[in-house]
């Protein structure tokens, strides 16, 4: 079992939901990414997910897209990233899953890779370019180094769903709405009809995603999940503040209203 | 769980994109199958093709040129006389009926140096879709005249500012966009990129250039060509003139990247010369990236090539060596540009002056009895302005 399974089944015996929190590794630098980590566990995340940061990342919204050219402007490198998920591992409990394009993992080698990833406390990834068809060429290298590959389920994916969520590890990432990361004011998605198909092929913990912001937001869509992912609302906290001590103290402000509402 | 990989040419192509688009593309492919082989879509196809973009397009013999020159016969594939000025409008036309058959209302377009934004929004019009363009903020600069010709067709151009600002951040954009509305939008995809079906059906409505091509020839010289040569960005006039060529194993293709200000400096977009095997856009094929594979930013003189990759199949036809992809700098295509404007008083793109060029350097080493095709993809009114300005001339008023 890996620390995502820990995580989801202590949550469960507790009565409480996931809050998975996201940042861009490296914005605005490798040591204020690290603080950021330590300050959301301290805040009431249960996973964080950690972009590598990509020139081309399509998936993403202008407040991400806007992240991973700040991050690097550094210049940075995945090696970097791998360094500095092994210093937070020896502080830091809550599962790590990356958030990366595929063809990070490509040049960087994949055997490679997981095995970096496994020997830094990486627990997850997900890679928002590949889906269920094209996910053979590391399936088996990532289940080498227990490395959980995060697979995707949108409002469009339809008879596709039964196939993903049957085959699905560590938790399954649905995709609240069309389009890409970013804040959302309103979701347009029959949940109900959405998670209950879902329902019928997996026991598997579900966690929403895509647009979720705000305290608001956590108490209107708990109840029909597992956990809820919050990215884009926190990577704006980085953009707009000044200062290491200012990302720290609002993004923590965030994450403990978050982590309120989502337990209130 | 092991499902078969579709649309893989070799070990290229794939599906590399985020699960909100997977269905879409199933939709595409599906469409796609039904209609190829449906006579009544290959009549209407063919119907806009010679009544309204002005197909067959003539094979013209250079003369002039093959006598300056001195070697191999030279015939240039007229591309450029095709309505809206290139070949693009070849996959427009189709895929702009597909959409109609599709029943989608609304087409979005990437482009570079708004050829293929011109050609879609120039299908909108006719077929009356809604049409949003995805430009890259500095070539809309580069390309002013392209954009406002857009405009005038009714399609809404919005600048791309994210990343380098250029066809690739463009082309990202569209697909963000796609994600956005996939339900109500369809995609036109201007070039032999992107995740299958694309590059095969692109390739297919492109192939109408080669297949004109072996009609033309055997009525004019009697046999298939010696060489093939065409200008390659994401390669889709390449594509379409290579294709039909496939099994015709005599018949050799040569591809000619954009080296810039050349492939020994970073400012080049030479990405099989230079690049290596990587994914971006839904496809596995050769990019120029790093050792972390970040895209690395690209160069040319042609807002039409100036692109980070190639379409898979090409990086297939290099691997299994079937054809050949060499490196033309900016100083190259502009002195063919000047050379083919005076010698035959035909202006080519700055995209198809690439090939030019590369014809101009071996034809005088052949003998006179071999034949050289040269595909003219667009006609080169767009880029008097960039021209000027490498010459060093001030044509503004």
């Amino acid at each position: 079992m890996n620390r995502i399974e820990e995580k989801f089944s202590e949550l469960k015996a507790n009565n409480k939901k996931a809050l998975i929190t996201f940042v861009t590794a490296g914005d605005t630098t490798l040591e204020v990414t690290k603080k950021l980590v330590r300050e959301m566990e301290i805040q009431g995340a249960d996973i964080i997910e950690l972009g590598i940061p990509y020139s081309d990342p399509i998936a993403e919204g202008p407040v991400i897209q806007a992240a991973n050219e700040r991050a690097l402007k550094n210049p940075i490198k995945i090696k970097d990233v791998m360094d500095t998920v092994k210093e937070i591992r020896t502080e830091v409990k809550v599962p790590l899953v990356y958030l990366l394009y595929f063809n990070c993992i490509f040049q960087y080698g994949p055997e490679k890779f997981f095995s970096h990833c496994s020997k830094c406390g990486i627990d997850g990834v997900i890679i928002p370019d590949l889906p269920f068809e094209e996910r053979g060429e590391i399936e088996d290298i990532a289940d080498k180094y227990s490395v959980h590959i995060i697979t995707l389920v949108s409002p469009t994916s339809k008879d596709r769903i039964e196939r993903i969520a049957r085959n699905a590890k560590g938790f399954l990432y649905c995709v609240s709405s069309l389009g890409v990361t970013g804040m959302r004011s309103e979701f347009n998605t029959d949940f109900d009809e959405f998670f209950s198909y879902i329902d019928r092929f997996t026991d598997i913990p579900k966690a929403l995603g895509f647009g979720i912001s705000t305290p608001e937001h956590v108490q209107k869509l708990r109840k029909y999940c597992d956990g809820l992912i919050v990215g884009s609302a926190i990577v704006r906290q980085v953009e707009k503040s000044t200062g290491e001590e200012e990302i720290i103290k609002n993004v923590g402000n965030l994450v403990r209203e978050l982590r309120y509402a989502l337990d209130d | 769980m092991s499902i078969q990989r579709k649309g893989r040419f070799g070990e290229f192509g794939g599906q590399y994109v985020p699960e909100t688009l997977m269905n879409a593309l199933i939709e595409l492919e599906e469409a796609y199958n039904k209609y190829k082989d449906d006579d009544d879509f290959k009549k209407e196809l063919e119907f806009y093709f010679k009544e309204y973009a002005g197909r067959p397009s003539l094979l013209y013999f250079a003369e002039r040129m093959t006598k300056d020159l001195g070697g191999a016969k030279i015939y240039l594939k007229r591309e450029d006389l095709n309505h809206t000025g290139s070949h693009k409008i070849n996959n427009v036309l189709g895929q702009a009926l597909l959409a109609k058959r599709m029943g989608k209302k609304r087409v979005i377009a990437e482009t570079g140096a708004g050829q293929h934004g011109v050609a879609t929004a120039t299908a909108a019009a006719l077929f009356d879709l809604e049409c949003d363009v995805f430009m890259g903020k500095e070539d809309m600069e580069r390309q002013a005249l392209n954009v406002f010709r857009m405009r005038l067709l009714g399609a809404e151009v919005h600048p791309v500012t994210s990343g380098t600002a250029t066809l690739k951040d463009a082309t990202s954009e569209a697909m963000r966009e796609w994600v956005s509305r996939v339900n109500d939008t369809f995609y036109v995809l201007g070039s032999v990129v992107g995740p299958h079906p694309y590059p095969a059906m692109v390739r297919d409505f492109q192939s109408i250039i080669g297949n004109e091509v072996k009609d033309q020839i055997m009525d004019k010289e009697g046999r298939y060509p010696d060489y093939l040569i065409a200008c390659v960005g994401g390669g889709s006039n390449a594509m379409g003139l290579f294709y039909p060529f496939l099994h015709d194993t005599e018949v050799k293709m040569v591809g000619t990247e954009a080296a810039g200000e050349g492939i020994d400096t970073e400012k080049h977009a030479a990405s099989i010369t230079k690049g290596s095997i990587g994914v971006l856009h839904g496809m596995k094929s050769y990019f120029l990236q790093d050792k972390d594979g970040q895209i690395t930013p690209v160069y040319s003189i042609s807002a039409g090539l100036d692109y980070p990759g190639i379409g898979p199949e090409h990086a297939h036809f290099y691997e299994s060596e079937r054809a050949q992809y060499v490196p033309v700098t900016d100083n190259e295509a502009v002195e063919a540009f000047k050379y083919l404007t005076r010698v035959e008083g035909i202006i080519p793109a700055i995209e198809s002056s690439h090939a030019v060029a590369y014809a101009m350097k071996i034809a005088p080493q052949l003998p006179k009895n071999k034949i050289i095709v040269i595909n003219l993809s667009g006609r080169g009114d767009k880029d008097v302005y960039s021209v000027a300005r490498y010459m060093g001339v001030d044509i503004n008023e």
